[in-house]
């Protein structure tokens, strides 16, 4: 009866699949690979600058709840070179973003470290001067969201009024000039 | 009732070993581009294979292995000198060991603001070494190569594993040759960056 009884609660608990975060609801979702990252709880960033950017209120918050149309999220590594060396990239496509007049409301950056704790990301952040949010991902649990990639990563989210969210790009690879990429986000995005 | 049964056993069995295939992951969760395509993922190792044989407060044993800069090394030379910091490794062309001595690369503000040298030892040849690191940028500190005798120093200092390779470990060394800090941790998985900064800056104190 007792092994009977052990047996239905394995067999229960593999059809529970993997475990994923809490989350808001998700109405709308592609083929494109990442769209699980929707599901992930974020901490508020500390600084309040970051969290009027993302136009952040509760000490928690999804992806769906960044105040933008677009939100481009890179998932980066401290310990990855080309990681490393795409920082000062990246940092010049933020600067790009920010100060056009058409888009810095309309498409928000956030970066999430693979693997990285706060202490590593806060490193990075300080040794490289960037500017967007950057959030610890300790535990993988985010990233795993997405399966095995490679770093650096780039997810873009489309947002309508809604909170409906789609993929519209999923690919690894840095190096991206600024402008090109800003170009690329807003096609695909369909960003107005 | 008999058949039942047993089909009912060997689908509990086979969701036992689905959750396990499911929980036991690959250590590769994300890894960095720049080694795309290049790495081998060994699967989920047993997480230390060794028996420790130094403790905190001896003196660290003594070596003299061959860089990738093409000197000899020995850590007595910094005795006097630099407070080092022993970075072991399991293997070259392996995931977590890629992506570790990258962001030691980046993380040498640490290394200057506590007087401390780092050193890189794996059981891999030269070769190995010289192609695995040029993917990691221009690194700042010396790569040594424990391969012959092989796993000799790793096994001097209780980090040699069964398979030939060396556990994920780090030693700190102060400068007068006392071990200050060992960290023999779980091979799958990489040491946080903190706790080598903390044991760092406490030897200032």
């Amino acid at each position: 009866m007792l092994s009977t009884l052990l047996s239905v609660i394995v067999l229960l608990s593999a059809c529970a699949g993997k475990k994923v975060m809490d989350a808001g609801p998700i109405k709308n979702e592609t083929s494109l690979r990442g769209k699980d990252i929707l599901r992930a709880t974020l901490d508020s960033p500390e600084n309040s600058d970051q969290r009027r950017y993302l136009g952040i209120k509760e000490n928690h918050f999804v992806i769906t709840d960044i105040s933008s149309q677009v939100v481009l999220v890179q998932i980066f590594d401290m310990y990855c070179p080309h990681c490393q060396k795409d920082a000062p990239n990246m940092n010049e496509f933020y600067k790009l973003l920010n100060s056009s007049r058409d888009y810095s409301d309309k498409i928000k950056i956030i970066g999430i470290g693979a693997g990285n704790t706060r202490f590593e990301v806060d490193f990075f952040r300080q040794l490289y001067d960037i500017k967007f949010p950057l959030f610890p991902d300790p535990d993988f649990k985010i990233s795993d969201l997405i399966g095995n990639l490679q770093t650096p990563y780039f997810i873009g989210i489309r947002l309508n009024k809604d909170k409906v969210a789609s993929i519209f790009l999923s690919e690894a690879g840095g190096g991206r000039d600024p402008e090109i990429f800003l170009k690329q986000i807003v096609s695909l995005a369909g960003v107005r | 009732m008999s058949n039942f049964r047993h089909i009912f056993y060997f689908l509990t069995l086979l969701s036992t070993v689905t959750i396990l295939t499911g929980t036991i992951t690959s250590t590769c969760n994300a890894f960095s581009g720049a080694f795309k395509d290049q790495l081998y993922d060994p699967g989920y190792l047993k997480p230390i294979d060794s028996t420790p044989r130094l403790k905190v407060g001896q003196s660290a044993p003594d070596f003299t292995l061959k860089s990738l800069s093409g000197k000899k090394i020995s850590m007595g030379s910094f005795e006097g000198k630099k407070n080092v910091l022993i970075s072991f490794i399991p293997a070259a062309w392996t995931p977590i060991c890629s992506d570790q001595w990258p962001g030691y690369n980046i993380a040498k503000p640490f290394f200057d603001e506590t007087d401390t040298a780092l050193i890189g030892i794996s059981v891999d040849n030269i070769p190995s070494l010289f192609a695995w690191t040029r993917n990691m940028g221009k690194l700042w500190f010396e790569v040594l190569s424990d391969f012959w005798p092989h796993g000799e120093v790793a096994d001097r200092y209780g980090v040699l594993r069964r398979d030939g390779t060396a556990e994920r470990a780090l030693f700190l060394i102060d400068k007068r040759g006392i071990l200050r800090f060992i960290h023999i941790g779980d091979i799958n998985e990489r040491p946080d960056l903190e706790i080598i900064v903390k044991a760092m800056r406490a030897l200032k104190d």
